[in-house]
């Protein structure tokens, strides 16, 4: 397993203020790594940065070795995707439309459309299960919907490097179980290397192989669920008080925050 | 490697089909009336070289030009607002909105008021001094348009409410110009404001026609961009378009094709507003259809301009047509805009 995406000493900042200082970061090739911490800290910088959205102040993101603000630009979208928070799409397109957005690395002003990005289309609509809606237009969809929408423009990119950022924001507990488990899908029977930004703690233990706790534009903590999913951790960064069970279910640790109303014994 | 191909839809395509047909109807038709009302045949035995010395000079010496000159000037305002209005995202991004068609207008004016007092213009310098001077002051006022709304980048609503600020300082420059100008320039230069195809020749065909022909292949190259430019910066970005470097190629693209059809037929309102979201809804898509916004906005000028000098017994310009029609279409827009807001 090689090192696909690497931060080092990677400084990001807007205007003045500095939000991701000094930091240091590998993501192994075939894993899905969560990125956590309470708001404001900076994981939502750290991703845009790792997806070359914003530049670095000092340091510099690695992709496959190579400064990333240095390769052209369509090159690292052939290989990196990302889906941001909260993406918009105009009225009146199309789940068809939207989805064929994704071949655009691929494609030039002479060569706009060809069998094998009407393929991947196919197979990304078909994977994310929503072939049935690629008339229906993006604005009627449900948030659910919507959601495999964007998810399948990131896929028909055809990238195997794929960056989420809060994949789940508005979408009712089902519905995340149910974008978490493509995610794993994706993951298991493609080996893609996921990176994604997750509020949910718990769902981050089920679905992470390695979880990056930040604070302050640091990382303060990093490694399997159970070694970073700690009471201490949580006092520590986010200063909630809370209990850490086991899973029933997956046997990976489970939050429980105990909150001023349920002082315990 | 797959197959070559574009991917064409069947309703967008039958929309540019029909609106071929169309424009070669309108085009006929235009031809035919006047003070020598002409029939079918015998204008289409004139165009391909037939006809009667008269009817030879009044097809090619003053009806084509004038019609052609609507319809190439049409086809310019059309494209240029399907570009901005892609670009800026909002329905309400035109050239006349962004200030460009009055930047236009107020260079052409000046030379109009200024030259025309010095008794400078001459015959030379009308036919090319104008044309220039209102290429200059509509990408004069575009591009002061586009560096003001820029702050690392452009964001639609900020561009549109700059235009509005650009759009009223070169209009009250033009109101000056036409106190202070003498009077017969100043009656000169209202008629050319409002839009006219009065008296157009092939000296106004050749140089938009020109411009059309290196441009519009321009835009529909670089119009392969605009699909994954309707998001947001940052899934654009993720998707490898440098943003700002496509954006600003294509809106300097939208500018001189609005500037150049300012230049020949004075600044017809409404029409680069109105084409593209016309064309939209006939064809079904999400963006404006380029082509099929250039097709619409000539068959939408020559229409106007066919009307604008029959229905009354003296010749109206062409723009106070398409004002009457574009007006309660902007007013719609409006309503319609706060509407969603709200929701």
């Amino acid at each position: 397993m090689s090192v696909r995406l690497e931060a080092s000493s990677l400084c990001v900042g807007y205007g003045e203020r500095l939000v991701v200082d000094t930091l240091d970061l590998s993501i192994v090739g075939g894993t899905v790594t969560a990125v956590i911490g309470p708001n404001g800290c900076g994981k939502s910088t750290l991703l845009r940065a790792l997806a070359r959205l914003l530049p670095a102040r000092s340091g510099a993101v690695l992709l496959d070795g190579k400064q990333i603000d240095r390769m052209p630009t369509r090159d690292v979208a052939r290989v990196l995707g990302l889906l941001p928070q909260a993406p918009s799409a105009p009225e009146g397109l199309t789940v068809a439309d939207l989805v064929a957005r994704g071949r655009h690395p691929h494609q030039s002003w002479y060569r706009q459309w060809s069998s094998d990005d009407a393929a991947a289309v196919h197979d990304a609509l078909a994977m994310t299960g929503i072939s049935d809606l690629a008339e229906r237009t993006v604005d009627e969809l449900s948030g659910g919907q919507r959601q495999r929408a964007w998810i399948s423009m990131a896929l028909a990119q055809g990238t195997d490097l794929l960056l989420l950022d809060e994949p789940t924001t508005y979408l009712d507990l089902a519905h995340q179980i149910d974008v978490l488990d493509l995610v794993q899908e994706l993951h298991a029977s493609m080996g893609r290397t996921i990176i994604m930004v997750l509020h949910d703690l718990n769902l981050a233990a089920r679905y992470a192989d390695t979880i990056v706790a930040m604070r302050d534009g640091r990382i303060v903590a990093q490694g399997a669920p159970g070694e970073v999913l700690t009471e201490a951790m949580l006092l520590d960064v986010f200063g909630l008080d809370a209990r850490v069970v086991e899973d029933p279910v997956s046997g990976t640790p489970l939050v429980v925050p105990v909150g001023s109303r349920h002082r315990l014994p | 490697m797959g197959a070559t191909s574009f991917r064409l839809r069947r309703r967008p395509l039958t929309v540019v089909a029909v609106a071929l047909v169309l424009l070669a109807a309108v085009l006929v038709v235009d031809i035919m009336i006047g003070d020598f009302p002409l029939t079918v045949s015998q204008v289409i035995d004139t165009l391909l070289g037939g006809g009667t010395r008269r009817d030879q000079f009044v097809v090619m010496e003053l009806r084509m030009p004038r019609a052609l000159t609507g319809l190439l000037v049409g086809g310019a305002l059309g494209l240029s607002g399907a570009i901005f209005q892609a670009i800026v995202r909002n329905p309400l991004a035109s050239p006349d909105i962004l200030g460009v068609t009055w930047g236009a207008g107020a260079g052409a004016v000046s030379v109009i008021t200024f030259a025309g007092s010095l008794g400078v213009v001459t015959g030379s310098a009308a036919s090319l001094g104008l044309p220039l001077a209102g290429l200059a002051g509509g990408l004069v006022a575009g591009l002061l348009v586009y560096a003001l709304a820029w702050r690392q980048g452009i964001e639609g609503f900020r561009m549109v409410l700059v235009g509005i600020g650009i759009t009223a300082v070169a209009g009250n420059f033009t109101h000056y110009l036409l106190t202070v100008g003498d009077v017969q320039d100043a009656g000169r230069a209202m008629v050319w404001i409002t839009g006219s195809l009065n008296g157009r020749g092939w000296e106004h065909v050749v140089p938009v026609a020109l411009a059309l022909v290196v441009l519009v292949p321009v835009a529909l190259i670089g119009g392969h961009v605009l699909g994954a430019l309707q998001f947001g910066d940052e899934t654009s970005r993720g998707l490898g378009v440098r943003v700002n470097v496509a954006r600003s190629f294509l809106i300097v693209v939208a500018i001189v094709l609005a500037s150049v059809a300012t230049a020949a037929a004075g600044p017809i309102a409404f029409v680069a507003l109105a084409t593209p979201q016309i064309a939209l809804r006939l064809a079904g898509t999400a963006q404006p259809p380029l082509f099929g916004s250039v097709v619409i906005g000539g068959a939408l000028v020559m229409l106007s301009d066919l009307v604008a000098r029959t229905i009354y017994r003296t010749e109206l310009p062409v723009g106070v047509v398409t004002a009457v029609l574009g007006a309660p279409y902007l007013m719609y827009l409006l309503v319609r805009s706060r509407r969603e807001a709200r929701l």
